[in-house]
């Protein structure tokens, strides 16, 4: 029977120049519930679907807060997903204590870019199981990273990850000339289109299983230049399901992909 | 000749005596800098409408003896900030290449230089505040200026202890005594730094330096500085005292040989 011989360790490259380890990583990410992250020229929002391991269980937690500017949302191995998130946020402790600033995304991204790449490069280690989408906001304005296992970091306008993502992906590839200048409302509600193009038949969108995460530039008239990261959950996501069901029905925004679905 | 590698290089002992390696510390603690050596006097800033403004003179004294007459005591960082540099100036050097170091990193980034001033400053009180805590020291007193998070005009102090103060006019050394009661009879609490030109503030300065050299025995009329505005950085480090006046010298009395 054939065997792969060339998948024992993240070290070794196949005949062919593949790394099997890390593209068995990057299946776990796939296997992971789909998370949504879009950007416009003053917010960025993480939405994701939360699953639950039994019908009595508590639902496993998308998106991770990092700092009062970033946070984290995660597809694949959850507990991955925290090793890396408690070093993001030592790191993001770090610069607000040393220099007194929130870290630059693109510096913690390039950091934990740099954890996982080593993983595979070193006899003994795994990649992170675990693909991660981080948003925030810097001086620069707001910014969203994917980040994948392999330690391939990029910075996105708009991206999903996880399982049936492609479905997402396809909603944010449609309509992403209309994220650039759309409101924070709008944004989440793009956000929660995407997400919801990616259910299954018999899922849907509930208090319970659905995350939305915001990061932002502060409006006008407001004191400081951010607007803290704020991360809705359970009751506190009715609204903003309202807003989807209205938009839907209203056909205000972008209903092309409804059509096709 | 000699054939012992020690001897070699050394006074011949024949002809000059034994070498006295009792001025060689062989034994006891490993010992930090328990002072300075070669020190640069005040720094002075003050903030006006729209900047600040930073002067040093360009002296490097080694105890009292006015050693080093060029030296410049203010340093840029990136085009946002001057740090202006008090006390030790070896521990100076080492400063600023600590400073070279994290902007050049900081300039790998994709947008540029992103640390402000008031970044700096943190940055720089931690790392007084670490080296004390290690007693080793950095023995040095550092103004910082240049420009907030939000914008505004930015100017504060960080000492050898990592103590931070921070007001809208400041000096270290010996211009704290001699410079601050000055640019606090020009530029009263109640006066807000809106209502300060860069003029006034630059004459004030250059007040300051000129009482600084009369009444600090260690230091110069020669002197660097410093504008920093929206606009970027205006420095210039070789200044010369204008319309000096010693008459005032006459009247003191009580000094040296003098006895009535």
């Amino acid at each position: 029977m054939f065997r792969n011989n060339y998948d024992n360790d993240a070290v070794t490259f196949s005949p062919q120049g593949r790394i099997f380890q890390v593209e068995y990583a990057q299946e776990a990410v796939k296997q992971g519930s789909v998370v949504v992250g879009l950007v416009n020229k003053t917010h960025a929002v993480l939405v994701g679907l939360k699953r639950n391991a039994e019908e009595l269980s508590s639902y496993q937690k998308k998106i991770i807060e990092i700092d009062s500017h970033m946070a984290i949302a995660i597809a694949g191995l959850a507990s991955d997903a925290r090793v890396l998130s408690n070093f993001m946020k030592q790191q993001s402790l770090g610069s607000k204590m040393t220099y007194g600033r929130p870290i630059p995304l693109d510096r913690i991204v390039s950091q934990i870019g740099d954890r996982a790449q080593t993983n595979t490069q070193h006899y003994g280690k795994r990649p992170y199981g675990v693909g991660l989408l981080v948003a925030g906001v810097d001086e620069a304005g707001p910014h969203l990273f994917e980040f994948q296992p392999s330690g391939l970091t990029h910075e996105m306008v708009a991206c999903a990850i996880g399982a049936r993502s492609q479905m997402a992906r396809t909603y944010l590839e449609r309509n992403l000339d209309k994220f650039h200048d759309c409101s924070r409302d709008e944004l989440i509600n793009h956000g929660l289109r995407a997400l919801k193009e990616s259910l299954s038949q018999d899922k849907e969108l509930t208090v319970d299983n659905t995350s939305v995460g915001v990061a932002g530039l502060a409006g006008e008239g407001t004191k400081g230049r951010f607007e803290s990261f704020k991360l809705y959950e359970g009751q506190e996501t009715v609204p903003l399901l309202e807003a989807l069901e209205r938009s839907e029905q209203s056909g205000t925004a972008e209903d092309e992909t409804m059509e096709d679905s | 000749m000699n054939h012992f590698p020690e001897a070699w290089g050394r006074p011949r002992d024949d002809v000059y005596g034994a070498y006295n390696s009792s001025y060689l510390q062989t034994s006891g603690p490993k010992t930090h800098t328990s002072s300075p050596a070669v020190t640069g006097t005040s720094v002075i800033g003050v903030k006006f409408n729209g900047g600040v403004v930073l002067a040093t003179d360009n002296l490097a004294s080694y105890g009292s003896l006015a050693r080093f007459t060029d030296v410049k005591r203010l340093r840029s960082f990136g085009d946002k900030a001057v740090v202006g540099f008090g006390g030790d100036v070896s521990d100076m050097q080492y400063i600023d290449r600590l400073l070279e170091s994290i902007d050049i990193r900081e300039n790998y980034s994709t947008h540029g230089n992103m640390l402000n001033a008031k970044n700096l400053h943190t940055y720089l009180a931690k790392v007084f505040y670490k080296r004390r805590s290690e007693f080793n020291p950095l023995w040095n007193h550092v103004l910082v200026a240049g420009f907030d998070g939000e914008g505004e005009p930015f100017l504060s102090s960080a000492d050898l202890l990592g103590t931070t103060f921070s007001a809208p006019h400041l000096a270290t050394g010996f211009g704290a005594h001699l410079a601050v009661p000055i640019l606090r009879r020009v530029f009263p609490d109640e006066k807000p730094i809106e209502e300060i030109s860069r003029d006034q503030a630059v004459a004030a300065l250059k007040d300051c330096l000129k009482v600084l050299f009369y009444r600090d025995a260690r230091s110069l009329d020669k002197y660097s500085i410093a504008v920093i505005t929206k606009e970027g950085i205006d420095l210039k480090e070789n200044e010369q005292l204008e319309g000096q006046s010693w008459a005032f010298a006459e009247r003191i009395k009580g000094y040296g040989a003098q006895t009535n």
